[in-house]
């Protein structure tokens, strides 16, 4: 007898969202990225469409970064671009290929080096000179002043489709402004939870942010550190918007470079710990395996850091996407 | 076929005697069709009760035992095809290759290496389950005695891969007490490796080139009475991995078609590049493989994937729980911060990385509250002023430090007093709210107190 194989496919489908804007779409971009796309659960194009393949990004601090989630191990890979994010974004194009990079902001934490809005902005604008692939603008986490720098950034890179992130549900105000002005995206984050980040998404769009701007971070936990957590909360949210839910259709972007790098597993010398390996590859696979778990339960962005670690993602990426 | 809640109503007696531990019958049925109870707990049930659940209950995915006693591994009993429905149950087992013609110092050191592959995390072991000899030497002699030595000298069970069931017949018989898995057979190959399985008392890795031949090849050998059985589809690029093991998983889940119900096994090819072998591994814990074999490894590979299978199989309904008592965060001293939480391992886990990261070694008293998280273990009623002072007291961390200070997580500010009077003559301070500001109370609040 025949076998019939159990197919499945769902009346929702994700939204695309595009990143940057060529010289074609009104900004300066080499390429633009559309993202999204989806009406089948991850990779499964055997019942369903996957038009367009998840995006990497290399995430770029504006300062020289603290060894705390920058190891050794990590800085390697960067060593004479550690205090120059120009030179650092140059690197990763040439010589790694990037097609994506993600400017992180640590150095206007008002905890940290405390600097101005405006010296971050001409960060931002050489780095939009040097390179033109396009750019997430990260800023050093939730509060006032990130969100006037991150408005700031969209205010003086408009027309190039920059994403900002993130909005969170007690500071989005400004940035849903910012992104409508200015024609950005914003990344909105919410804490591991599946109603909460419908909640943000309605809120954003009630401000009448469209929703194709919008990208959701669902908050990612590293390998060991809560990753469960945020996998499965991304298949919850991935299912209720393959099943028509048009408020959990945005795609999903996940920062998985800062949560890999801090953690002990990576940190601790082979001598110290023979069972555990040479620690420069386990530490490269431990964000490789993060962002990959990540990828099944629906990522279609995923910022890192270590080359070697993009790189097997991008391998996995290719294989993952033939049909 | 599965019953439905109420044709299983029908079945029971209807007395709502709450024996079982449900109000009524009807809830009782309920939780019977949805697989999360047994009938036994029903002291009335008639025996065509029992006979007619005893068919409908027989897991729709077979359970496959491998081995014996502290090293035995149990695959398959799965029942969703996505962990947060319920849970993935049997944790896929990793499974390290050594080939039979390695040089003897190779050999041994590869099993040595295997037989160390054990780490403790988060409360629990995890390790690799399983060695897999790969038949390189195209002789059974020699597959027979690397077989040998690798029982002598590991206690884990063993794969052996060979297609010819000739050849590893010897090697088989040399396993037979320890206990492992045949891979694997094939149409042509089945009832020679059926035999030998059998006198063997081993398991029995089936291949086939697609899912249509797979299945059939599964139902042949159940006809023949032998279900010790692991699927094994094709290997491709990950999309085809992807797609077999959803496939298979959902027929014998939503359709129940018995030839696709038995754990499954992924075979990771031998490619060089250690971190896309490593990748292929991570799809099938995510994706539903009960056992991966894979070739060639190296160690830096074992800790990130055996943590990413904790993680996938961890019961989203009873998070993972650190055992209470005295954490050392660094090498901390008598005037180093004492910091205080909950047993939830996510918490513990956050709060770690972040005291390590604020510069200054800790102390961190973990109070036992159920695994739950700090805001929640409080309004449960287990994480109040008397129960932190009790578990203060109780853990010895006073002969650890000079001076008298602990510091409570933010979200509990409310349970100052009460602490404080639990533990006279101490100084009961309020840290911050989130782990990722410790290092703004380190610097801001802690240094300032000049220790």
């Amino acid at each position: 007898m025949p076998l019939t194989l159990p197919l499945k496919s769902w009346p929702g489908k994700i939204r695309e969202v595009k990143l940057g804007r060529t010289v074609a779409e009104g900004g300066s971009r080499s390429t633009s990225i559309i993202i999204g796309g989806e009406n089948a659960l991850p990779f499964h194009h055997f019942e369903g469409s996957v038009p367009r393949r998840p995006a990497i990004a290399y995430q770029i601090p504006d300062i020289e970064p603290p060894l705390s989630d920058w190891p050794d191990t990590l800085r390697s890979a960067f060593r004479d671009v550690l205090k120059d994010p120009i030179a650092w974004a140059k690197l990763v194009m040439e010589k790694h290929r990037a097609r994506l990079i993600c400017l992180n902001f640590i150095g206007a934490n008002p905890d940290r080096a405390n600097r101005p809005i405006s010296e971050c902005v001409d960060v931002l604008k050489a780095v939009m000179q040097a390179v033109s692939v396009p750019v997430i603008v990260q800023g050093y986490g939730p509060g006032e002043k990130n969100s006037e720098l991150l408005a700031k950034c969209a205010e003086e890179s408009r027309g190039e489709g920059i994403t900002l992130a993130s909005a969170v549900a007690e500071h989005y105000k400004t940035l849903a402004a910012a992104t409508i002005a200015y024609d950005c995206n914003l990344v909105a984050e919410s804490p591991i939870d599946v109603n909460l980040a419908k909640q943000l998404n309605i809120l954003l769009t009630d401000m009448k942010v469209p929703p194709e701007k919008i990208i959701m971070d669902p908050l990612t936990g590293g390998l060991g550190y809560g990753f469960e957590y945020t996998y499965s909360v991304m298949e919850r949210i991935r299912l209720q918007a393959l099943g028509g839910d048009a408020m959990m259709s945005m795609p999903f972007l996940n920062f998985v470079g800062q949560e890999a790098w801090k953690t002990k597993e990576v940190k601790v010398p082979a001598e110290q710990m023979p069972t555990w390996g040479s620690q420069l590859e386990r530490g490269v696979l431990w964000e490789a395996i993060t962002a990959y778990g990540l990828l099944l339960s629906g990522s279609n962005l995923l910022v890192m850091r270590h080359p070697d670690a993009v790189a097997a993602v991008e391998k996995s990426i290719d294989e993952l996407m033939a049909k | 076929m599965a019953l439905t809640g109420l044709q299983i109503f029908k079945l029971l007696p209807q007395t709502n005697c709450k024996e079982c531990g449900y109000p009524t019958c009807l809830a009782f049925a309920m939780k019977l069709a949805a697989k999360q109870v047994a009938l036994d707990l029903c002291p009335y049930a008639s025996d065509e009760a029992k006979s007619a659940l005893g068919a409908a209950s027989v897991p729709p995915i077979r359970k496959v035992t491998i081995g014996k006693g502290d090293h035995q591994i149990e695959l398959g009993e799965e029942v969703v095809l996505f962990r947060h429905d319920k849970t993935f149950y049997h944790p896929t087992a990793l499974a390290l290759g050594v080939a039979d013609n390695l040089a003897d110092t190779e050999f041994n050191q590869a099993l040595s290496r295997i037989n160390s592959a054990s780490y403790d995390r988060a409360g629990e072991t995890i390790a690799i389950a399983m060695t897999v000899l790969i038949c390189k030497s195209g002789n059974a002699d020699q597959y027979a005695n690397r077989a040998k030595a690798i029982v002598a000298a590991s206690q884990l069970p063993v794969a052996l891969i060979c297609d010819d069931p000739a050849l590893c017949s010897s090697a088989a018989e040399a396993i037979s007490s320890r206990g492992g898995v045949l891979c694997g057979a094939t149409i042509d190959t089945l009832d020679a490796f059926i035999d030998l399985a059998t006198r063997t008392h081993l398991a029995l890795m089936l291949k086939a080139e697609t899912l249509e031949e797979l299945g059939a090849l599964a139902e042949k050998a159940a006809a023949r009475g032998f279900e010790e059985i692991i699927l094994a589809p094709v290997t491709g690029k990950q999309s085809e991995s992807l797609k077999q093991q959803t496939l298979i998983r959902r027929m014998a889940l939503d359709r129940q078609i018995k030839g696709f119900g038995y754990p499954t096994a992924m075979l990771v090819p031998e490619g060089s590049d250690l971190y896309l072998n490593a990748l292929s591994v991570a799809l099938g814990i995510a994706k539903y493989a009960g056992l991966i074999v894979i070739p060639n490894w190296q160690m830096w590979q074992l800790l990130p994937l055996l943590t990413l299978r904790q993680n996938i199989y961890t019961d989203p309904q009873k998070p993972l729980q650190v055992e209470g008592g005295i954490y050392k965060v660094g090498e901390p001293t008598d005037k180093s911060p004492v910091y205080v939480t909950t047993n939830f391992s996510l918490t513990y886990f956050m709060l770690t990385t972040e005291i390590d990261a604020s510069g200054q070694p800790g102390w961190l008293v973990i109070v036992e509250a159920e695994g739950m998280s700090v805001l929640t273990a409080w309004s449960a009623g287990k994480f109040g002023g008397a129960t932190v002072g009790k578990a203060i007291l109780e853990s010895g961390i006073a002969d650890k430090i000079a001076h008298r200070k602990i510091i409570l997580p933010g979200y509990v500010a409310v349970i100052k007093g009460d602490a404080e009077d639990a533990l006279p003559g101490w100084d009961v301070m309020v840290g911050p709210q989130e782990a990722s500001d410790v290092s703004a109370f380190v610097k801001d609040v802690w240094m300032e107190l000049k220790i």
